[in-house]
């Protein structure tokens, strides 16, 4: 009797024991927003969203398009109908059947709910239909290239029809998706914690139990938290922490290059501040290019952790433009710019993020374009200010980051189409509109391509955007954290993750 | 008593009412558009439109003030633009925790504090009195941000003993609570037992200076009895003063040290609301610790009149 009772009581503490270590414990760089896939914001939101809400398709490592909760997909030749066969026999949290009728409902909340973030992103959807139980077709307005990459994201996650009615725009409160991990609580600010869930398709690629999403807004702490053992593995790690981590016997390092960028958006034709020399002068802005070295900018600020970059795509991205590679710096060509110019030392005024690492880019910034007879003043401004003056023309130089998308076209349109939402300095080019348009309507990635190279031949030449280097997403881990794959768009898949 | 309880009652209400139109009003003249702030990286302009009619940001300051009152007084706060939860909600989750870390860290600083104060006004000018006056300027030129992420190497990343971070809640496990509260109880107490200790020495010497104290002495009562019930009653009165400003403010959040110990209490709630322009929740939580400022003061008067009669008149 007590022997069963010995044996039963050492399962037990076995089981709980590799429960608990099967917890990974995830620290965030900030707390999440909404946890709806429809009115969701932030970047740390999709982190959690790919733990909790499948999407109809997912990408590889090297961007490509795979399967996820659709199965196949095929074009009419027109690039007007998509059809999507879903996977059978998935099930959402609360048990409801994932179907045709169902995915025409998330899809339809994403571009009917009042205040949708996701409307933009398939707005060239015109009509969603149930072609039977398991068949969904979504017919455009015009051909639209960038939907697929958009349906890898949160336009395509699925929720459950019957919770988004009942929870209406209290969704957020208990999400319910058809994801790998179900929502057990939120207590904003200090946790958000999932648990697997078993009915999940994929369920046997699943090997842990459940994750708890804690946000550090600082580094240091958050880092601290990874080596105390109090956190299993942490995301946007600082460059400058990397070679801490890299020497760390308990730790693991992963980076990837991220889809996005970091540049300086110039205020070209926007009210007043458009007319300072930089805004007005293509010879200033490129003796402005010319003064920096961006290799020396990752070295000195990110310890050579970021990649140098030129264009709204990384020069590690397929579709990075290899005709017109990173120019190296010349400060006397500069000088000389600047004397055809007829301005030899220019003020510009660059509005900068308030951070250390971002002021300390700025500096750099300043002392190199110095050497070619530049004044940079530097104005930092905290982020919504920023955002404010931006948008009202009341700047005159930029530096801005942007996460990135999947799609090409989701770096550039927003950002130099005449009518671009981010186009902050208004730069309008009906011949490259004309472009844009055209490698929106095409899915043959090399007709794309050949826009795209328009687009850079035009857009590099002008610089309404200074590019200046591409941020890699730095992980940091316990060593005990095994099945962790990179991705660029910088989120996490947690199939076949496990804690030794 | 009880007229002056009311008298003091009757002050507080304008002053809750002046205090809300204050957050208000100053909120307003922040610069850059909530709708702007929350819309996301896209700024869809139909986004920005919603945000604007969902929370009525086009309306005129007074009348959004009038429906922002309404509400509170019927105990409804309004919503967090940003994660979509009631205000009131946030709060209540927040408010034990930041009053746990106020309570722990004002314990700290009374423990230290007040006996090294009156140690040090009694052993004036000795060995004990330069050593409690080096602690009080350790303790007050320590940055707390500092001082934490000290504590968190030595003790958590070196020696494993504290949880570096994980807020429990005392119900769950009392132990798991007190072992995650108990350095930012220290890193906020150390800074304000330093502050307490040297209000209290300054008191108790000009206490002890007095001919009442001479006169106990003359007596022949014995010292304890002259420092304790004669001396530090009378010096107690600047340093309950002093007690309840620092409790306030502790209150109010203590940004810094919830941020290096992942606090989940109100000072990183309302830092990220203001970064974000999440009005309702500033406005929420700064009324909320406003309100809890005055009762403290509320309740510091009545300590005044407890420890010394002759305020009552």
């Amino acid at each position: 009797m007590l022997r069963t009772a010995t044996a039963v009581g050492l399962s037990l503490l076995l089981t709980l024991g590799t429960a608990q270590a099967q917890t990974l414990r995830f620290g965030l760089a900030e707390d999440p927003d909404a946890l709806d896939p429809t009115m969701g914001r932030t970047f740390v939101g999709r982190i959690v969203f790919s733990a909790m809400c499948d999407k109809l398709v997912d990408i590889t490592p090297d961007l490509k398009v795979v399967p996820q909760l659709a199965t196949e997909w095929t074009w009419s030749d027109d690039g007007k109908v998509l059809t999507m066969k879903l996977r059978p026999n998935v099930v959402f949290h609360d048990g409801e059947k994932f179907d045709a009728a169902a995915a025409k409902f998330s899809l339809e909340r994403h571009l009917t709910m009042a205040g949708s973030q996701r409307r933009g992103e398939i707005s060239a959807i015109k009509q969603i239909d149930a072609v039977d139980d398991l068949t969904i077709r979504m017919t455009l307005a015009a051909p639209f290239a960038p939907l697929m990459a958009q349906l890898t994201d949160r336009a395509g996650m699925m929720v459950s029809p019957k919770a988004a009615q009942a929870l209406g725009d209290k969704f957020a409160t208990a999400p319910v998706c058809a994801g790998p991990f179900k929502f057990v609580e939120r207590v904003a600010q200090d946790r958000i914690v999932v648990e697997k869930f078993e009915q999940y398709w994929n369920k046997d690629a699943i090997k842990l139990k459940r994750i708890e999403f804690r946000p550090f807004t600082d580094n240091a702490v958050k880092l601290a938290n990874l080596k105390a053992g109090q956190l299993d593995i942490i995301e946007r790690l600082a460059a400058t922490d990397v070679a801490e981590v890299k020497k760390d016997p308990k730790l693991k390092f992963a980076s990837i290059v991220e889809l996005g960028y970091q540049g300086i958006t110039i205020n070209t034709n926007n009210g007043d501040k458009a007319k300072s020399p930089i805004g007005q002068s293509e010879k200033v802005r490129e003796a402005f290019e010319l003064a920096l070295d961006r290799q020396a900018i990752v070295q000195v600020v990110f310890n050579g952790e970021y990649q140098a970059g030129n264009q709204w795509l990384s020069p590690s991205n397929p579709n990075y433009d290899k005709a017109f590679p990173i120019p190296k710096r010349d400060v006397a060509k500069a000088r000389a710019l600047l004397k055809e110019a007829g301005v030899a030392n220019p003020v510009v005024n660059l509005m900068t993020p308030t951070t250390g690492e971002q002021q300390q880019l700025a500096q750099v910034i300043q002392a190199m374009t110095k050497e070619a007879g530049f004044d940079v003043r530097i104005q930092a401004t905290e982020f919504a200010s920023s955002l404010n003056l931006a948008e009202k023309g009341d700047f005159e130089a930029y530096l801005l980051a942007w996460s990135g998308r999947t799609d090409p076209d989701g770096n550039l349109y927003n950002f130099v189409a005449c009518k671009g939402p981010l186009n902050y300095g208004k730069y309008c080019k009906p011949e490259v509109d004309a472009l844009l348009d055209q490698s929106r309507t095409t899915t043959d990635i090399e007709a794309r391509r050949k826009a795209w190279n328009g687009v850079a031949k035009a857009t590099l030449a002008d610089r309404p955007v200074v590019y200046l280097y591409h941020r890699k997403w730095l992980w940091a881990a316990t060593a005990k954290l095994s099945g962790f794959t990179e991705y660029p768009d910088g989120l996490v898949r947690f199939a076949n993750m496990t804690l030794n | 008593m009880l007229r002056f309880l009311v008298r003091r009652f009757a002050v507080m209400v304008p002053t809750v009412i002046f205090v809300s139109m204050i957050i208000f009003g100053l909120q307003q003249l922040l610069p850059g558009d909530p709708a702007t702030a929350l819309a996301g990286e896209e700024r869809d302009p139909e986004v920005i439109a919603h945000i604007r009619a969902k929370y009525h940001l086009d309306d005129p300051v007074p009348m959004r003030y009038l429906r922002w009152v309404g509400g509170v007084v019927q105990g409804d706060f309004g919503e967090s633009i940003r994660i979509q939860q009631p205000v009131s909600q946030l709060i209540l989750e927040k408010l034990p925790v930041t009053v746990e870390l106020a309570l722990l860290s004002m314990l700290v600083a009374l423990l230290i504090g007040i006996p090294m104060g009156i140690l040090s006004a009694v052993k004036n000018g000795k060995v004990a009195d330069y050593a409690a006056n080096a602690v009080a300027l350790w303790g007050l030129s320590t940055p707390n941000f500092w001082l934490g992420i000290m504590l968190i190497l030595l003790f958590s990343v070196e020696l494993g003993w504290l949880p570096a971070s994980g807020y429990v809640p005392p119900s769950e496990d009392l132990w798991g609570n007190l072992k995650a509260m108990i350095m930012p109880a220290f890193v906020l107490g150390n800074a304000i037992a330093a502050v307490m200790m040297r209000h209290t020495r300054a008191a108790m010497l000009q206490v002890l200076s007095s001919d009442y104290i001479r006169t106990a002495r003359a007596k022949g009562l014995v010292e304890r009895v002259v420092i304790f019930k004669h001396g530090f009653r009378n010096a107690a009165v600047p340093v309950i003063t002093l007690g309840a400003l620092e409790f306030g403010q502790l209150l109010s959040g203590a940004v810094l040290t919830e941020q290096v110990f992942s606090i989940p209490g109100f000072g990183k709630l309302i830092v990220d609301a203001v970064f974000n322009r999440d009005y309702a929740v500033v406005q929420g939580v700064v009324l909320c610790t406003a309100t809890a400022y005055l009762m403290l003061n509320l309740l510091a008067d009545i300590a005044y009149v407890l420890v010394n009669p002759r305020l009552r008149a």
